[in-house]
């Protein structure tokens, strides 16, 4: 599949970052659609449709911090899904504790990123994000 | 420890290869040490020095096709150890298969690169890649 089709998918529950976050991939001129999930049951929620021919993502960029279902168990049934554990994800969080970066890998993220609180180095850092692995990485 | 202390690891049988990835670094300040590999066997080796306390790289590119043990291998003895299983591997090489591709990512690569053949886009990768592993993410301690 053209890498280009399938969807960045966001799972993240702050308003503003995902407000940010959409402004810098529409500023790159992404062609990947953008799916987003508000909470971790929203995005577990995704893994049937995906079952049933929903085009897989090319990356997943996850929080940590969400409502409902823990970012660290979405991180885990990600990584045990037969179909979706190859896709590359992305942690990006405030958070910078030891034990969360290392329970991160743990589950198997693929990279961990702490989100900048400076508006102009966040918006940076999502490009950075989206050249690495909507244009450099060779996905699943 | 800083990140920029801590070794890049580079596994690569192909002295052009390894060359280019030195001048990429340097032309971009990269300032970490770069340790080389120069086939499986080596690479295997370093396994168990880090286990007796030797500094972990920030970072490991793997080629695939090497001398002695296969990449894959590598990757895969990379990923079922505890004490470096966490370390970022990028799988860095000049297959561009399917197979190599899944069989990659089902081991834990963390990413997966073809390798441009393009002398300049070479160098543009190496960039990318230390700017992306070595500035951006936050690996393991």
């Amino acid at each position: 599949m053209n890498n280009r089709i399938r969807p960045i998918f966001l799972v993240e529950d702050n308003p503003m970052d995902l407000d940010l976050a959409k402004r810098a991939f529409a500023r790159r001129r992404t062609a990947n659609p953008i799916e987003v999930a508000h909470d971790g049951e929203e995005a577990l929620g995704w893994l049937p449709r995906w079952e049933g021919g929903a085009p897989i993502p090319v990356v997943i960029l996850l929080d940590l911090k969400l409502p409902k279902v823990d970012g660290l168990d979405v991180l885990h049934q990600l990584k045990i899904h037969p179909l979706i554990q190859r896709i590359p994800v992305v942690v990006l969080t405030t958070s910078s504790e030891e034990r969360d970066i290392q329970s991160a890998y743990e589950r198997g993220a693929n990279s961990y990123i702490v989100k900048p609180v400076d508006f102009d180095r966040f918006i940076q850092v999502i490009d950075q994000i989206e050249q690495y692995w909507c244009n450099l990485n060779t996905p699943s | 420890m800083n990140n920029l202390d801590r070794p890049i690891l580079l596994v690569e049988d192909n002295p052009m290869d390894v060359d280019l990835t030195r001048r990429a670094f340097a032309r971009r300040r990269v300032f970490n040490p770069l340790e080389v590999a120069r086939d499986g066997e080596e690479a295997l080796q370093l396994i168990a020095k880090w286990a007796s306390g030797e500094p972990m790289p920030v970072v490991i590119l793997l080629d695939l096709k090497l001398p002695k043990v296969d990449g894959l291998e590598v990757l895969r003895q990379l990923k079922s150890e505890v004490h470096c299983r966490a370390i970022p591997v990028i799988v860095l090489t000049s297959s561009s298969e399917d197979r190599d591709i899944q069989t990659a990512y089902d081991l834990g690569a963390n990413s997966y690169i073809v390798k441009p053949v393009d002398f300049e886009k070479f160098l543009d990768v190496a960039a990318q890649i230390n700017l992306y592993w070595n500035v951006l993410n936050i690996p393991p301690r």
